[in-house]
């Protein structure tokens, strides 16, 4: 229990919504009833379709997106953090300890700020620094770390290419020395060459300085490199997780089996074994009852049509857990 | 058999405020009716450019080599200059499509109006005509309700089906040759692997050529049945597809291929290229990729000599590193 960083546990976050002022407001349920576990030192990773939910968990995850219901638990090595009933003390002690990576940090930050005042911005927002000479130290030291040039650190944004960027972004979000990491689609808009290096760079942190991940992408194979566990979204639900390896050899549910396919192989004489799946993900405003997966699936049984089987993950191998309605 | 299109030793350059800058050097390629290029290379590596000069719909301050030839049926689209010319290599003869769809729609005009507008100004038919066109158009690529959708606008389809429209829209007029950049770049794989479907029924059913830009190896393999490696504005080798992938020659297309998780052999390091593309103003002298290449030699011919490729297999084309640095591959 206790190896345990994260505990989620049946975690609900709904988004109101209202088509125009004289509409009836209705619900996005972008995440349903989630339960996971991240094991300290996991590189945890999440995929699914653009809409699926990723985004949101991480963020409810972070303390940034408010839960509808259930709670989510941080272990620390002293005490557990609650997240849905957590003191302004305990929220402020939180924030340094769980960090998110930015995709770009200049999207989000001034022009005009030096490399070093964005790697050291969360060390002064959140006060954890006592003086500049302390400060100028740690973002040094972190900036070392994530093989950053030291001369960089004087530079403005501009004219850095990507590979760069997304180093800054791993360097402010570790210099308050974070013990859990939420990259989301943090290589997604990388050439391979140098996602190939993010992905090193990140690994080798992780081993240098206990960190445990979760990890959101969309890309199922930079996933199976580098992640121990994966947990597969569709439309707010977990619909199978489990040990990388296990799962991409033996994936149960239809959903997962349809992603993987559809990751086109390197080995053009392997061509079309894609399980073509008709359509797009459903709105979650409506999500269908019953299997989330079934407008889509490709063989559903006869049991899935009706939507009357609740969704809810089953343990088939130890550690992988699929939907329960995918196993009758 | 000549080739659909052929471009030969063809420069791109562009005059900006700090000067000219390289985007494409000496590049020659040839599409064959049915057939796909694929073009892979890193972002600036000058893929789009190449397809932008094939229609002619790079900027004002580009200059294009006197001895440049881009031939399509026969007709040096280089030389193009009137507008009846140029129309036909823009919607005519040559279509494109890319990876954001809102770029082919004009936000304010019904999907439908604009797919009508297009014929009209290409082919001799009535507005009548043209508009069943487009809905069978709509209705080939996969469109439910096609008649519905002819009377929306871009932003109200889905992202699947935005891409679906906007490639109706670029095959409605039957073009000769298709170019595709990165038209797959922004989907999920799942959608991915409908779209990739469907052009290749698309080119099988109308034995249009296609120019395939990516920067994705693995959608490279399921399309192309030649390929082109592009680095920072030259082609360093380029051949069938099979040749390409599985036996790679040149030291960046073995390094992307290096650099690719694979997920068939998670096993094998992620092992990146060393060091940055330079920036197109200090293009490299000789070999261009010899500022990042594992066999460079700092006292070598590789900065002397300029880059050409020989041909190594039937059909497989090669930079001369043999030549400049004793590598064979
Ligand atoms: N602040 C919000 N208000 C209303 N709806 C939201 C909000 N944030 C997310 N959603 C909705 O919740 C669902 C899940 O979205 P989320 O961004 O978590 O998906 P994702 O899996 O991260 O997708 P992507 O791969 O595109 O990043 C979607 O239907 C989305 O439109
Ligand atoms: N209009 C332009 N003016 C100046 N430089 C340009 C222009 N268009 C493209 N370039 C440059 O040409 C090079 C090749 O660009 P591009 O063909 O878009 O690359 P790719 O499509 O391979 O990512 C890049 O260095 C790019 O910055
Ligand atoms: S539960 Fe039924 S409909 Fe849902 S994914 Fe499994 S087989 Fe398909
Ligand atoms: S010419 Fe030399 S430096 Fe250039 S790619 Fe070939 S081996 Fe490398
Ligand atoms: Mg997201
Ligand atoms: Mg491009």
């Amino acid at each position: 229990m206790d190896d345990n960083l994260i505990s989620v546990n049946n975690v609900s976050v709904n988004f109101d919504y209202q088509e125009n002022f004289i509409s009836k407001k209705q619900k996005i349920h972008a995440v349903n009833n989630i339960n996971i576990k991240i094991k300290k030192g996991s590189f945890f990773g999440l995929v699914g379709e653009s809409g699926s939910g990723k985004t949101t968990l991480g963020r409810a995850i972070l303390g940034a997106n408010k839960i509808s219901s259930g709670n989510i638990i941080f272990h620390d090595d002293e005490k557990d953090y609650d997240l849905t009933n957590m003191s302004k003390h305990d929220l402020k002690e939180y924030r340094k300890k769980a960090q998110l990576i930015f995709q770009d940090p200049y999207a989000a930050l001034s022009p005009r700020m030096t490399v070093r005042d964005i790697i050291a911005e969360p060390l002064e927002v959140m006060k954890i620094t006592n003086s500049r000479q302390e400060t100028d130290k740690r973002v040094r030291d972190i900036a070392a770390k994530c093989r950053l040039n030291i001369e960089h650190l004087r530079r403005f944004p501009h004219a850095f290419s990507g590979g760069q960027r997304q180093r800054i972004s791993i360097a402010r979000a570790l210099v308050s020395n974070p013990k859990f990491i939420v990259a989301d689609e943090s290589v997604a808009a990388l050439d391979v060459s140098i996602q190939a290096d993010i992905l090193n760079l990140l690994k080798q942190l992780q081993n240098e300085l206990n960190l445990t991940y979760l990890f959101i992408s969309h890309d199922l194979s930079v996933v199976a490199h580098v992640c121990d566990v994966v947990a597969v979204m569709y439309l707010g639900h977990i619909v199978e997780m489990g040990p990388s390896r296990e799962l991409f050899k033996n994936p149960k549910h239809s959903y997962t089996k349809a992603l993987l396919s559809s990751i086109p192989s390197i080995d053009p004489e392997k061509r079309s074994e894609a399980i073509e799946l008709k359509g797009e993900i459903p709105s979650a405003l409506n999500p269908p009852p019953g299997c989330v997966f079934r407008t889509r699936c490709p063989n559903p049984g006869v049991d899935c049509k009706g939507g009357e089987i609740k969704m809810g993950l089953t343990e088939v191998e130890p550690g992988h857990w699929v939907d329960q309605c995918c196993v009758i | 058999m000549s080739h659909l299109l052929e471009v030969k030793n063809l420069d791109v350059k562009f005059d900006t405020d700090e000067g000219r800058i390289t985007a494409v050097e000496n590049i020659s390629l040839s599409v064959d009716q049915g057939k796909v290029l694929g073009i892979v290379g890193e972002s600036g590596s000058g893929k789009s450019v190449t397809a932008k000069s094939i229609m002619k719909l790079n900027p004002g301050n580009t200059y294009y080599n006197k001895d440049a030839e881009i031939i399509l049926d026969n007709e040096n689209v280089l030389q193009f200059t009137s507008k009846q010319d140029l129309k036909k290599i823009r919607g005519g003869k040559v279509s494109m499509i890319f990876q954001e769809p809102m770029a082919s729609f004009a936000p304010a005009i019904k999907i439908g109006a604009q797919m009508v507008e297009q014929l009209l100004i290409h082919k001799d038919i009535n507005k009548d005509e043209a508009k069943s066109i487009s809905i069978n158009m709509l209705k080939r690529v996969g469109i439910a309700d096609a008649e519905k959708r002819f009377n929306q606008y871009a932003f109200e389809l889905s992202g699947g089906m935005r891409q679906r429209a906007m490639i109706a829209m670029a095959l409605s007029t039957m073009p000769k040759l298709l170019l595709a950049d990165e038209p797959t770049t922004a989907l999920d794989v799942t959608i991915q692997a409908q779209v990739i479907n469907l052009i290749k029924d698309i080119i099988k059913e109308y034995q249009m050529g296609v120019i395939f830009i990516t920067h994705d190896l693995g959608v490279i393999a399921q399309v192309a049945d030649h390929v082109a490696v592009m680095y920072l504005g030259s082609v360093v080798e380029k051949g069938p597809v099979n040749e390409i992938l599985k036996n790679p020659k040149h030291p960046y297309t073995k390094g992307l291929l290096q650099a690719l998780p694979d997920i068939n052999n998670l096993d094998a390091p992620l092992s990146p290229i060393p060091g940055n593309i330079p920036s197109p103003l200090d293009r490299p002298s000789g070999c261009v990729f010899r500022t990042r290449c594992p066999h460079h030699n700092p006292e070598g011919k590789d900065g002397k000599i300029e880059m050409k490729l020989i041909e190594v297999e039937s059909g497989h084309w090669v930079d001369q590193c043999g030549i400049k640095c004793g590598q064979n591959g």
